[in-house]
């Protein structure tokens, strides 16, 4: 088990500058994330595009705004637990947390700061009758390894980047591979979906454009055993298959965060704002994912939040004891 | 046009008619949340959640670009009258009115 004085949960631009304002206190981070990777959304979904409204930054790449923050903690040496969606948080003696991730690390802490964003990053699953049922019983959302497929009756669906990439992929591995997609045509890379056309047009995959999922079939054993499907202005027939992987893309979840008995509103966290502390003691909600009178969902407010956020871990951890207030400019990054 | 009326079916069948000034610059996702629809709008208008989502019934409005098309193709139960509100802008409704229907999912 690891211990620090602050998991962060959340490694967008809020979540690595609160290793920051922590680290002015002399207070140890580590941070956590579902994704693989630091940035959070700046870095999964728009690292290329400029963001104007950062002080002395007239514009600023949002992947370059992460590269800066990550410079900008370095002196700190936070922990990362990245690719660990975090399941589980428990109280413990001494006001502390346990937070647990899904893969089984457990970190103790002095006090937990959600700077969660928009949520974790879930896949986005199609509206089918008994689909819960299924998952993990033929029915997956993501490939860690494709080689589990091998020899086996896949069925893709879908009709992005990643839908045409793991059917060229599993075009090799699968036994029989059926790509689904609804729409006539696919607005993922041209090159890809011509390849994949290809890969039909040679037999060795199918195909089945305009057309949409209907229903799941489970044999006795309650595994998946066929796919039903329609085509546009055609009879809905079943397709045998072991596998059925549906690939719309990733949605923003409030996930397990609630569960954890805070205050919400509107899928957001109440939060107080002299201190950005949630309903429950020693558990602080800073960024996108709080909510307070007048809150406005910018990263330079989600700045200020991990300042004023910091003070009140540092009180939570220290029996209300007041940090001493000081300039970087006075003190440097380690003058404390 | 100083304003635009836009008829909302909500997901139980209730319609309403609402009013909105065009001068504010406000994207349509806005406005509904504005007038009360629980819309998550989580993402806050970069197309990237889907959770505005409306259909689409009556009225001129601007084409979806790149990037609403990109997330709309991704909705497992995406309709041809489809759109994200936070890409609409209230001006682009060129006829002045509209008329649209609340999607139940939670995408």
């Amino acid at each position: 088990m690891l211990e620090t004085d602050v998991c962060i949960i959340g490694a967008g631009p809020v979540g690595l500058f609160a290793v920051f304002e922590l680290g002015l206190l002399r207070l140890k981070a580590y941070v956590m994330d579902t994704l693989p990777v630091v940035g959070g959304q700046l870095a999964e979904i728009y690292p290329r595009k400029p963001i104007y409204d950062i002080p002395g930054y007239p514009s600023i790449l949002a992947g370059d705004l992460i590269d800066r923050l990550m410079e900008q903690i370095a002196p700190f040496q936070p922990g990362f637990g990245l690719g660990q969606k975090v399941v589980g948080l428990e109280a413990v003696e001494g006001g502390r947390w346990k937070v647990q991730s899904e893969n089984g690390e457990v970190v103790l802490a002095g006090a937990v700061v959600i700077a969660g964003g928009l949520g974790c990053f879930e896949p986005r699953k199609p509206d089918l009758p008994g689909l819960a049922a299924l998952e993990g019983r033929g029915v997956t959302y993501m490939i860690r390894d494709p080689e589990v497929f091998r020899g086996r009756r896949v069925v893709l669906a879908g009709g992005g980047d990643s839908a045409l990439d793991w059917t060229l992929q599993l075009s090799e591995i699968a036994g029989d591979l059926t790509l689904v997609h609804r729409n006539s045509s696919f607005r993922g890379a041209p090159e890809s979906a011509a390849r994949v056309q290809a890969l039909a047009d040679a037999g060795r995959l199918r195909l089945l454009t305009s057309t949409a999922l209907v229903s799941l079939e489970a044999n006795a054993a309650g595994n998946l055993s066929s796919v039903t499907v329609q085509t546009q202005g055609q009879p809905a027939w079943s397709l045998e298959a072991d596998d059925l992987i549906p690939l719309y893309g990733l949605t923003p979840q409030l996930g397990p965060i609630a569960d954890w008995g805070m205050v919400l509103e509107a899928s957001a966290i109440q939060v107080q704002t002299d201190n950005f502390q949630t309903s429950v003691p020693g558990i602080f909600a800073i960024g996108d994912i709080n909510t307070y009178p007048g809150k406005l969902k910018l990263i330079l407010s989600g700045f200020h939040e991990a300042a004023l956020m910091a003070h009140g871990a540092y009180r939570h951890i220290h029996g209300g004891a007041k940090p001493s207030f000081k300039y970087t400019t006075v003190t440097g990054v380690n003058g404390l | 046009m100083q304003e635009v009326q836009i008829t909302v079916i909500d997901v139980c069948g209730t319609v309403k008619e609402l009013v909105f000034p065009t001068r504010l610059g406000l994207s349509l996702m806005e406005a509904l949340k504005s007038a009360g629809y629980p819309l998550e709008a989580v993402c806050g208008g970069m197309a990237l959640c889907a959770t505005c989502r409306v259909e689409w019934q009556e009225g001129a409005v601007s084409e979806p670009n790149e990037a609403e098309l990109d997330m709309l193709d991704t909705l497992p139960d995406q309709q041809p009258a489809s759109r994200l509100s936070c890409q609409i802008r209230l001006e682009s409704l060129t006829d002045g009115q509209a008329i649209l229907r609340l999607n139940p999912t939670k995408f």
